[in-house]
């Protein structure tokens, strides 16, 4: 089976965030993408959690979104607009994808 | 003498209270590293019914009384106080603790505005004393919830560095929009309006919902905060040294006599005094971190929703209301 290759690129930020961020990426044409909740985790600003009504001020979302390699700089480059100043983590990996023409 | 008898019989009264008694239940479980927990769209679904219902049933007290210029008075006044406390809170924050301008600008800015939940423990307890209110107040309650982000933004502005204010025009942009139509707000001022149109006769329809439960639903929002308050206070104890402490319990006391002045001037009862006392001493938990992590992202939110949740809501609940509920009577 025919498999092309892509990037993988996971942002992990803050729930409050998450309209800026999807917003930044449809501008810059990037329209595929999904959206996680995150169940909890720690980092250099504490513990944090999703569990509760009030903690939703304080919760992460992560959003994944897979391209062609040759999209990953403007993809990048809207998504540093949104996240440069916030919590969280952006991390870019190579994947392999079917269905190429999808991407 | 009489007064401070007073306020302890209504504080242990309160106490016993089940809302009380389930926060507790809640900050002890997570003190203890309980894994009782309550998952995030149940929660959700307590927070918007108690919404509609506080919503709902203000607006059919205003249906039956009628709208009179005091409701008009109220709501500039909780307005004003919305934009005026977080000044008084900054300035207090600055003598009393080492905070930085900024981490003080985005506390500042919870202490403006207002936590619903107290509001509804504080309806609570007027009604087990038999004291009536104005309904208006909730609408109170809803215009009280966003100028103090303003006020915390623009003291963020005036008071921290350059370098930080780089970039902040950028994600404040939309965030009025969001924050006078956050999904609490519209709830709120909605199941208002509905209320008053609908009226006693919509009241009866619906009351076997929203009258019975509300106590009962009131408890599990009340367990859901006390574990997150305990959480926060178990990671975050580090952050509070003995003046933001003490912040998290003078400011509510400020506020509430500031309530108190306003509602005096305006001729609210002592139920609306009350009720106005509570809103001014309240913290913000929900609206305001929201709009702090947009507009503030290099503030601390381990801070300031360890000051609101940790400190000045079980304060409020505790004795707070019990105080305010005093001090209204007496004066």
């Amino acid at each position: 089976m025919e498999m092309k290759d892509a990037k993988r690129v996971e942002i992990t930020i803050e729930a409050p965030m998450e309209t800026r961020l999807t917003d930044a990426l449809d501008g810059a044409g990037v329209t595929g993408y999904t959206i996680l909740p995150v169940m909890g985790g720690s980092g250099r600003s504490g513990r944090w959690s999703r569990e509760g009504q009030v903690s939703r001020a304080g919760g992460m979302i992560q959003i994944i979104c897979i391209i062609r390699p040759d999209r990953l700089d403007a993809l990048l480059e809207a998504a540093f607009g949104v996240v440069e100043r916030h919590i969280g983590v952006v991390t870019v990996t190579d994947c392999s994808v079917l269905r190429a023409e999808r991407f | 003498m009489v007064l401070v008898d007073t306020i302890l019989s209504l504080a242990a009264q309160n106490l016993l209270s089940p809302i009380i008694l389930f926060f507790a239940l809640g900050l002890a479980a997570a003190l203890v590293r309980s894994d009782l927990s309550v998952p995030e769209a149940a929660a959700k679904t307590l927070s918007i019914y108690l919404l509609f219902a506080i919503g709902f049933k203000g607006g059919v007290s205003v249906s039956d009384h009628g709208v009179d210029a005091t409701l008009v008075l109220s709501l500039i006044v909780g307005l004003i106080l919305s934009f005026l406390l977080p000044f008084a809170a900054f300035g207090l924050l600055r003598v009393m603790t080492r905070l930085d301008a900024l981490d003080a600008a985005a506390v500042a800015g919870h202490y403006g505005s207002i936590s619903i939940v107290t509001f509804a423990a504080a309806t609570s307890v007027l009604q087990s004393q038999g004291i009536a209110s104005e309904g208006y107040l909730v609408a109170v309650a809803a215009v009280m919830e966003a100028p103090a982000i303003l006020s915390a933004l623009w003291l963020a502005a005036r008071f921290s560095t350059q370098a930080a204010n780089e970039g902040r025009a950028q994600d404040s942009k939309g965030l009025f929009r969001e924050i006078l139509f956050n999904g609490s707000i519209v709830l709120l001022v909605g199941s208002f309006v509905i209320g008053f149109l609908s009226g006693p006769q919509g009241l009866s329809e619906i009351e076997s919902f929203i009258v019975a439960p509300f106590k009962g639903v009131l408890c599990l929002f009340l367990l859901d905060m006390g574990l997150v308050a305990g959480r926060g206070l178990r990671s975050s104890a580090h952050y509070l040294r003995p003046g933001l402490i003490l912040f998290g319990i003078v400011m509510p006391i400020i506020g509430s006599f500031a309530g108190l002045v306003a509602a005096s001037m305006i001729g609210l009862s002592t139920g609306g005094t009350v009720l106005l006392m509570t809103l001014s001493a309240s913290a913000s938990y929900i609206a305001v971190p929201a709009a702090m992590r947009v507009a503030l992202p290099e503030a601390n939110p381990s801070i300031y929703l360890t000051m609101s949740l940790g400190i000045t809501f079980p304060f409020n609940l505790t004795i707070g209301i019990p105080l305010y509920l005093s001090l209204a009577q007496v004066i």
